[in-house]
């Protein structure tokens, strides 16, 4: 036998035992790498790339004041999304399972987000020289936690209640401090304060966007804006970008499962998504020794439109030569 | 060293030779000869798929001449994410062409199983790292992305070490963590290619295997059902060319 070695069972003879053919390889290179060059040229001057600039949380409070209220609200009586998590912001739930595998709940908490503290009352505490909002502050931290709850609840009712959501059409009722420090809040977001509060350890250098993201998050100003640009979670968004550009396509198969029962309407659907798609990419990854699937393109039959006999008239070829 | 000219051969530098020619023969990283077989336009989606990544990649270190928000504020800067961003679509687009070309091949027959593999990781590198270039961006879909992408990291504990809500952290990922490892799986991709070549048509027999005696028309192949015969003249060049190479050239 001549050549490399073949594997004991596979037939598949040496490639470098054929006749071979004149192969330009660095021009075969040199060629592609111009076409391409140039597509990307002409792709970029044609059609740009979106750039929809960043929302700030003084952006949200100016185009949505009472989102920012009832989101405020909602962190304060810990009905947010982020207060509800759990792993790896709080242990406010144990996370979504894989199975009867709580994979969230035993990696843990790490990234800890206390959302009523570090979302709202730790930037509103940074505030000087605001009489009402000082008291707030001091009649929330003494009032026993379950009735701080209770008074938040309430306001967020309320709230709900109130035509579009407006603070100012609540009715009057036993909402403790929570009015005034949501109000305070608002005043915060709008002065664009909020936004450098909520970097970590008020560092200089701003680079973790997790509690700002997460806020944000929480509200439904940052949903309303990504579906009226068709990025929606139903809408196969994640692959999308904004604008009519190709985003993401590649990531179809993982967007597709969403749009799916039972994945669409699993309380686990993330969990299901991630363990399908770790099957999935494992298959993918280990065709070679996969019986059956190994085997397919053989009966496929499209290699049939990749190798053909050669054209009448084709030059003769030459010796094998190593490839 | 005495030692050393008593033995060269055994020293770490003419060890490392022997092994990257015993890996890929010399001659065979940059052949000017292929098989009759490597004659479809599959065949260039490969190659054109490397030139996009090196595309990419120029496009990309341009990019980081400026920072990771110049282009926001800057023509030239976002003319070139406007590369940056159609190289990785005509990247991928390339890839999964090549991908599935090499499936339809069944390119993992004649223990290529390994190239397969590294293609298939290099294509999951490539997702993870385009995904970390759109949380990088700055801008509104940065945090979309971002928000939405957490949930199903966090559902399976990833989150906890992979924070997608950290752009400092994504942008370290995206330029140098992830490309190293895409760099290094295509390089590992690229030797295997070259160490053993192009796989032969399903039930190819090379001329030198071939029972009958080769008085066929030089040159002439022929798909006989399932079974394609590469038969040449030249077959008893083939088995001479072959059986001279020293042992030391064999794996």
């Amino acid at each position: 036998m001549t050549g490399y070695p073949r594997r004991r069972g596979d037939p598949t003879p040496d490639s470098h035992l054929f006749p071979t053919r004149p192969y330009d390889l660095v021009k075969e290179f040199v060629v592609a790498l111009a076409v391409v060059l140039a597509l990307t040229l002409a792709l970029a001057a044609a059609f740009s790339s979106p750039d929809r600039r960043a929302i700030t949380l003084r952006d949200w409070a100016t185009a949505a004041p009472n989102d920012v209220v009832a989101t405020a609200t909602a962190e304060l009586a810990g009905t947010s999304a982020s207060a509800t998590y759990g792993p790896p912001y709080n242990s406010a739930a144990q996370g979504q399972q894989l199975g009867p595998f709580p994979l969230a709940k035993w990696i843990g908490v790490h990234i800890p987000v206390n959302s009523a503290y570090d979302l709202v009352l730790a930037p509103l505490r940074l505030q000087h020289g605001d009489a009402a909002l000082t008291a707030a502050l001091r009649d929330w931290r003494a009032t026993a936690p379950a009735r701080r709850s209770a008074q938040a609840l309430a306001y967020a009712d309320a709230l709900a209640k109130a035509s579009g959501g407006n603070p100012r059409r609540v009715p009057p009722g036993a909402y403790g401090p929570v009015p005034q420090l949501a109000a305070s809040f608002l005043q915060l977001a709008r002065s664009g304060g909020l936004d450098s509060a909520l970097t970590p350890g008020s560092s200089f250098y701003p680079a973790d966007q997790t509690k700002a993201l997460l806020l944000l998050s929480d509200g439904a100003y940052l949903e309303d804006q990504a579906r009226a640009e068709h990025l929606g979670g139903d809408q196969w968004g994640m692959m999308n970008e904004v604008g009519n550009y190709p985003g993401q396509p590649w990531m179809w198969l993982y967007t597709f499962w969403y749009q799916v029962k039972p994945f669409s309407t699993s309380g686990n659907a993330d969990a299901l998504v991630w363990g399908l798609m770790a099957l999935l990419t494992l298959g993918f990854v280990l065709v070679p020794v996969i019986p059956g699937l190994r085997s397919l393109p053989r009966h496929l039959g499209v290699h049939r439109l990749i190798w053909r006999a050669p054209a009448p008239g084709d030059a003769p070829p030459r010796g094998p030569t190593r490839t | 060293m005495a030692g050393a000219d008593a033995a060269p051969h055994r020293s770490w530098t003419a060890r490392l030779r022997g092994r990257i020619a015993r890996t890929i023969p010399p001659g065979q990283w940059l052949p000017d000869r292929q098989p009759q077989y490597v004659q479809s336009w599959i065949y260039v989606f490969g190659v054109a798929t490397l030139a996009a990544l090196v595309v990419v990649i120029g496009s990309g270190v341009a990019l980081a001449l400026g920072g990771s928000a110049w282009w926001h504020t800057s023509p030239v800067g976002h003319f070139l994410n406007s590369m940056h961003l159609w190289s990785v679509e005509i990247f991928f687009a390339a890839m999964v062409v090549h991908l599935w070309g090499k499936f339809f091949m069944a390119a993992w027959r004649g223990k290529r199983a390994l190239t397969w593999i590294t293609g298939a990781v290099c294509f999951i590198g490539s997702i993870g790292t385009a995904f970390t270039g759109y949380l990088s961006q700055s801008n509104f879909d940065s945090q979309w992305i971002s928000t939405q992408a957490k949930d199903g990291l966090n559902s399976v504990g990833v989150g906890a070490f992979f924070n997608v809500l950290n752009p400092a952290q994504m942008l370290m990922w995206h330029i140098v963590l992830l490309p190293l490892v895409v760099g290094v799986l295509v390089v590992a991709h690229i030797v295997l290619v070259r160490r053993h070549g192009v796989v032969p048509p399903f039930d190819a027999v090379p001329p030198a295997q071939q029972e009958t005696t080769p008085t066929t028309e030089t040159g002439a192949s022929e798909l006989s059902g399932e079974t394609t015969r590469f038969e040449s003249v030249e077959a008893v060049t083939a088995v001479r060319v072959t059986t001279r190479r020293s042992p030391q050239e064999r794996p």
